[in-house]
């Protein structure tokens, strides 16, 4: 039984319902943060004890910490107590009618992305069909992954159908007590997804929750885990391309990944959420903890990203390498503009012998944007022989935006290699002119000049993706500057 | 093709040029010598719309069209073409993605369908066999990690795909060695043709010993101070520029500032 065909089910069930239950707490929690909310949202779930026993002590916990003060970012204070952690995924009718019922804005950007019509519906949430037809698509993918053993479903589902996994991995890697976004996920996590390679599996297709109608409405706090055993591999695609109006103000997700012997996961991630209007009001405070775990020896774990949404964009996906030989890899473009801020890089913590990791970060600023890099890089004394190698480099675009590097290297041994590069430009105003007097307008000269520099780390990207994250930069960057 | 009367032109506050005219009819190659800071690269540079220089005075008439309230892209889709002193790179950017995109300005400027990418190549690659150069050319970023010799020739080679009717050479020659200099040159004399024009700013005498022009003229002091046919360029080979200098020097005194414009 798949999880899109339940969803469609509830969905139905909910229409013919609708009208005759009185159960209010049945579409959102109350308003705040509270053990009820938290007892709330695992009962809503049908979770096992020990589910909700782990989410009570992150909320526990959570209640000693303190929002993190040292990023590079600026924003009011955020009230917890005014945030609904619980809603039902949206029902049918809650959604536009049709597309003309969608902000002509929105609109217009999906057209400039070259999304067909369809899919448009789909990302503006619109109910129609195509919502029906998404699922037939998502059923025939899922047929063919469950043949090779592979599970990819929601968390929900996860928990439901595969407890054991749940119960072994869930916070082996992002612990609750990781940080305060870890831990208030981990309290108030509404879904997410859940994916599992067995043994010497190749998954055969790039995973993506574009096959997954019901991971749209998943909600502010997702939870993802990637589990890839000995010998397998798979390339997992997060997000969509389109951006979304949400009015959600925090997104606080955890992703975590391991990587057993051999196994090798590649995360990309294509970001762009609502990142507020020209004069920076609205916006979502996009908080992520992702970090992957090489347990294995030589497994590999790939991180790309693409971020060009959000107010504020706070992130570091990071690789712990702790099998000999294992490999991380981050590869990263933020793009900040009007009043956006990104505080974003990685950390790569060498263990293992002979580990090695890779670091490419571009970050483009324009408008007012303020970008942020920052980076660890520590090789423990155990990690002999291990390399690193960083390169972050950043782009200006006019003068009243800011770039930052940060980088922070601990090498605790005499055998290792650590490099670190770092540039940053000014987008230069004669490549401009040189474009123009070949016949480009401005701002299509700066498109290309901006691709140009994030190539290494489109490179990285499944072609498709590539293509959309070149559009995406376009229209991102419009009206940027000049 | 192009009528220059007048010009006067500054940067950043200092006056370069001072009164310059001249005049190119279709099919023409003029050339454009002057000692340093006689004001070449600025003509070149204001002809092209770099907004760094203020005109001041007087007016460009490119075609009928008042050149100098046009954007520089519109300059370059109506076939003006500016081959640079120095190439600009564009890291990451591929050499066809970005000769492509310029094309199609050119041809959606002329109402002309927009060719595809195979189209493209096809026509880039008999462009290339003409000019000798290397395929390899092709698949690099725009001039990144090109040889001096190399980022000229590549603005040869958008000149030969753009065909532009009113070139501009801007110092083609300097940092050449004899060879690639007249690669170049070739290239260049290939590209003649009776409707179009080139203007050929140099220091040295020597690339015009492969671009024949029709006429020569001397650049001083922001204005033209004299004007000849190819033999003239040679005189300056022999004599060097003080002659002419102070004929010119003699001539302020007297009071007869403005020698020569145009031919």
């Amino acid at each position: 039984m798949s999880t899109s065909t339940e969803t469609i089910e509830q969905f139905v069930n909910r229409e013919y319902q609708y009208g005759f239950v009185t159960d209010v707490e049945s579409d959102a929690a109350p308003r705040g943060l509270s053990e009820d909310t938290v007892r709330l949202i695992s009962r809503k779930k049908g979770e096992p004890e020990f589910l909700l026993e782990w989410r009570l002590k992150a909320y526990r916990y959570w209640l000693t910490m303190k929002e993190p003060v040292w990023p590079n970012v600026h924003y009011p204070k955020i009230d917890y107590q005014n945030i609904i952690y619980y809603s039902a995924p949206k029902q049918k009718t809650d959604g536009p009618k049709s597309l003309d019922e969608v902000d002509p804005k929105l609109i217009e950007t999906y057209k400039k992305l070259g999304i067909p019509l369809r899919e448009q519906e789909r990302l503006a949430g619109v109910a129609v069909d195509a919502v029906f037809d998404s699922v037939s698509v998502a059923t025939t993918f899922k047929g063919k992954l469950g043949e090779l053993g592979i599970i990819f479903c929601s968390f929900s589902e996860a928990v439901k159908e595969h407890p054991e996994l749940i119960k072994k991995y869930l916070g082996s890697v992002v612990p609750y007590t990781d940080n305060f976004f870890a831990a208030l996920n981990s309290a108030v996590y509404s879904d997410g997804s859940f994916c599992f390679i067995p043994k010497g599996v190749k998954c055969p297709m790039e995973l993506s929750t574009y096959f997954r109608i019901n991971a749209v409405d998943t909600g502010q706090f997702e939870r993802t885990l990637i589990v890839a055993e000995e010998g397998s591999t798979v390339s997992y695609l997060e997000g969509c391309t389109a951006p979304r109006r949400d009015t959600n103000q925090l997104h606080a997700a955890v992703v975590e990944i391991v990587a057993m012997d051999r196994a090798e996961v590649k995360y990309s991630t294509v970001q762009n959420w609502y990142p507020g209007d020209e004069m920076g009001r609205g916006g979502i405070y996009n908080f992520v903890t992702k970090r992957g775990l090489c347990k294995g020896v030589a497994s590999k774990i790939s991180w790309t990203q693409v971020e060009t949404g959000s107010a504020i964009t706070w992130k570091y996906p990071s690789v712990i390498l702790k099998g000999d030989q294992s490999v991380g890899e981050f590869y990263s473009v933020a793009l900040t503009t009007n009043y956006q801020q990104a505080d974003t890089g990685t950390k790569m913590v060498h263990i293992g012998k002979n580990t090695k990791s890779t670091i490419i970060s571009k970050g483009i600023s324009a408008g007012r944007g303020q970008n942020s890099y920052r980076g660890q890089v520590k090789v423990m004394r155990s990690a002999s022989g291990s390399r690193n190698f960083s390169q972050c480099d950043s782009l200006l675009l006019g003068d009243k935006c800011g770039a930052h590097t940060f980088p922070y290297l601990e090498v605790k041994n005499t055998s290792s290699t650590v490099e670190h590069e770092a540039s940053t430009s000014k987008i230069g105003e004669d490549q401009i002119f040189y474009c123009r007097q070949r016949g480009l307008s401005t701002q299509d000269a700066i498109n290309m000049i901006v691709n140009g520099y994030c190539k290494e780390v489109f490179r990285q990207l499944p072609m498709e993706f590539a293509v959309e994250a070149q559009k995406l930069l376009g229209v991102s960057l419009e009206g940027s500057v000049g | 093709m192009l009528e220059i009367k007048n010009l006067h032109a500054e940067v950043e506050g200092k006056k370069i040029l001072k009164g310059l005219n001249l005049s190119i009819q279709p099919g023409e190659v003029h050339a454009i010598m002057g000692p340093n800071g006689s004001g070449k690269s600025t003509l070149a540079q204001v002809l092209a719309g770099r907004n760094e220089y203020d005109v001041t005075e007087g007016e460009v008439i490119y075609n009928g069209l008042d050149l100098l309230e046009m954007e520089p892209e519109s300059r370059a889709r109506s076939g003006v073409f500016l081959a640079f002193q120095y190439p600009v790179e564009i890291p990451g950017v591929n050499s066809t993605y970005f000769l492509k995109a310029a094309f199609n300005e050119v041809r959606k400027h002329r109402g002309e369908p927009e060719l595809d990418a195979l189209d493209f190549l096809s026509l880039v690659k008999e462009k290339m066999k003409v000019l000798e150069l290397p395929q390899s050319l092709l698949n690099r970023p725009v001039n990144e990690g090109f040889s001096g010799g190399e980022k000229k020739r590549n603005e040869i080679f958008q000149m030969a795909v753009l065909e532009p009717k009113l070139a501009i050479l801007d110092e083609t020659d300097s940092g050449l060695d004899i060879d690639a200099l007249r690669l170049v040159a070739e290239g260049v004399n290939k590209l003649k043709r009776p409707d179009n024009s080139q203007l050929i700013i140099t220091h040295y005498q020597r690339l015009l010993d492969y671009i024949v022009p029709d006429f020569v003229h001397v650049l001083y002091d922001g204005k033209i101070i004299k004007t000849g046919g190819k033999l003239l360029a040679l005189d300056l080979e022999e004599r060097g520029y003080d002659w002419l200098l102070e004929d010119y020097r003699a001539q302020c005194l007297n009071g007869h500032p403005s020698l020569a414009g145009a031919k």
